[in-house]
């Protein structure tokens, strides 16, 4: 299985533990990951270009569709907010061809045409369509019957739910759920797994983005969690960053891991913490880690 | 069919309130709403269920409760599509974000005092038409679908910054508030973005999309709130940390193809913002011993030039 690899920018720059998780773990599931046509992809605008120019942002998210067409193959993504705004547009783009005709005018330059073909998903989708529950339980070798998590999706990977496709593909709306079940784990179903962590607004408004981080992990410890996980790197930055400023703010005591998905399946598929960079958050692992018998 | 509803109850004159899940054993017609089970409970199981509804058409928008964890009116919503495969109980629980008067009934008075805030009326200063103010059909239509909210509260019980900071002036006002911002017959146009831009105004939305997801009009609340901060940075509201974060991420973009991490928070702030700064220091550190720190000059994305060309006749368009 051969993918157009998008990174997104938190990949590159805050959260290189995903990077480097999600590439181990790939390995592993059979997914073939091409890294260098998508070289020159921008960042796809993550919602906040869209406010000022949509048709910029569209016309950007276009290009990036067009360099993965190229390649003949899938997109892929590591990032809620990528994947969100990167279906959000192509919604726009597919359904209005007037609209697409217009762009491509723009990126004909370039030498680029989207015309309307890309698919872009994210790799928690790619896991459950692609390759399969069945398989990924097969290629356990460490089943996590130790540990209970809590999801966290991001709210770009549940809405809007037209974009996402769910009518469609209903199995996308639990679809976290259901790998952190295949890897041996108990699900610890809380509220806020839909909710927003608070990161949009973080440099605008930190009382309120840090009392998001504080509710979602503090109700999540509550009924049980050990862990949380999530498939969105921007909910890390501020779930596992902010933690101990959550703390702080709510007077208690919280000390929630919060892992990203390819961590969950790399250790689940029997790869070294050190390989899937668990000892890089600012929230310790030590304790999760222990209960598998492994060191971060 | 037979179903159970699961109602959150809550009845404050008694001893010692607290709230607590009752069910009810229906059987319905396949056709039946929420609204229908609820009316039945009411007018022939049990009288004490409190709730509020009237037109029974998704027009009145007395009836906004949260049917299975999510915002909808209760008379728009059949039985037969909150089953789940499961056979599970409908939850039913009051709105969100309001404080519950008794069972389904939440109390309205802070939504009306924020739609007041907003100052919902038209605004024309300066000289008096003879007849009447006059707008084209062209320059009002795209004011037709937010004209269309009911006032149903359903965006405001599912916003999760309501959950976090009840000043918050929240969807339903914020789209209201479009409504006037955008009507070509509004003077005030200037005045009324300075205020929507303060501390609990447009900046504080996350952009979630559960107000979007949830309004049963598609009134699209969070565009309405994309649409006034484009407008109030065009109307050069632009000193907010809000207005300066959106406009450092669409310069990095322009400039390196991506987001720069490290500066984007320290040039958010402002350069000589020393005590945000100091702020930042702990996590700082934290991020550099973990060997997590995003890089101090990241590099350009290969085909830069064809990003930057793109943003050039962006801004002439």
């Amino acid at each position: 299985m051969k993918y157009a690899f998008y990174p997104g920018c938190v990949s590159r720059g805050a959260c290189p533990e995903l990077f480097e998780s999600t590439k181990a773990i790939c390995t592993m599931l059979g997914i073939d990951l091409e890294f260098e046509p998508m070289q020159g992809a921008s960042c796809t605008g993550s919602g906040i270009l869209q406010e000022k120019n949509l048709k910029l942002g569209d016309t950007l998210n276009a290009r990036t569709f067009a360099m993965a067409e190229r390649t003949g193959l899938p997109l892929l993504t590591i990032c809620s907010t990528c994947q969100g705004v990167m279906s959000q547009a192509n919604n726009r783009l597919k359904k209005d061809s007037a609209y697409l005709a217009e762009i491509n005018e723009d990126l004909a330059e370039e030498g680029l045409e989207y015309k309307g073909t890309a698919d872009p998903r994210h790799l928690l989708w790619v896991i459950v369509e692609d390759v399969g529950l069945e398989k990924l339980k097969s290629l356990v070798v460490t089943p996590l019957t130790e540990f209970q998590l809590a999801p966290f999706y991001g709210c770009y990977l549940v809405r809007p739910t037209d974009a996402l496709e769910f009518e469609d593909k209903p199995e996308r709306q639990d679809s976290l759920e259901k790998v952190i079940e295949a890897v041996g784990a108990k699900v610890v179903d809380f509220p806020g797994k839909t909710l927003c962590c608070g990161f949009p607004i973080l440099t605008i408004n930190e009382k309120n983005s840090v009392k998001m981080v504080a509710n979602h992990t503090l109700d999540a410890k509550e009924m049980g969690a050990d862990a949380m996980v999530t498939p969105c790197p921007l909910c890390h930055l501020n779930l596992d960053g902010y933690q101990p400023q959550a703390s702080t703010q709510s007077r208690k005591s919280i000390d929630l891991p919060i892992l990203h998905l390819p961590q969950l399946l790399g250790l689940a598929l029997g790869l070294e913490p050190k390989a899937l960079r668990l000892n890089q958050h600012i929230i310790s692992t030590k304790r999760l880690l222990s209960k598998v018998a492994l060191a971060p | 069919m037979n179903v159970t509803l699961n109602i959150k109850r809550f009845n404050p004159d008694t001893d010692r309130p607290e709230s607590y899940y009752e069910s009810y054993h229906l059987e319905m017609d396949d056709s039946a709403t929420i609204l229908d089970g609820l009316i039945k409970i009411r007018e022939e199981v049990d009288g004490s269920l409190a709730l509020r509804c009237s037109c029974r058409s998704s027009i009145c928008g007395s009836c906004a409760m949260r049917i299975n964890g999510q915002a909808k009116l209760a008379c728009n919503t059949k039985i037969i599509d909150s089953v789940t495969e499961q056979d599970d109980p409908i939850v039913i629980e009051p709105a969100g974000n309001m404080q519950v008067v008794k069972d389904l009934v939440v109390d309205f008075k802070p939504f009306w005092d924020k739609i007041r805030e907003i100052e919902p009326w038209l605004q024309h200063l300066g000289s008096k038409p003879q007849d009447e103010y006059i707008a084209s059909n062209t320059s009002m239509l795209h004011l037709a679908s937010v004209m269309d909210c009911i006032m149903c509260g359903a965006c405001v019980s599912d916003c999760t910054v309501l959950q976090v900071d009840s000043s918050f002036l929240g969807p339903a006002a914020l789209a209201k508030a479009y409504r006037f911002v955008a009507d070509p017959r509004d003077t005030e146009q200037g005045s009324r973005l300075g205020a929507l831009t303060e501390k609990g105004g447009v900046w504080d939305c996350t952009r979630c999309m559960q107000c979007v997801e949830v309004c049963p009009k598609d009134v699209d609340p969070m565009g309405r709130i994309m649409n006034i901060r484009d407008k109030a940075m065009e109307a050069g509201y632009t000193h907010s940390y809000g207005a300066r974060h959106a406009a450092i991420v669409a310069e990095d973009i322009e400039n390196i193809g991506r987001v720069d991490e490290l500066k984007l928070p320290i040039k958010t702030k402002g350069f000589f913002n020393i005590f945000e700064h100091i702020k930042l220091i702990p996590l700082g550190i934290k991020t550099q011993l973990k060997g997590k720190r995003p890089a101090l000059f990241p590099k350009k994305n290969p085909g830069q030039e064809n990003v930057r060309r793109l943003f050039t006749k962006g801004d002439k368009n």
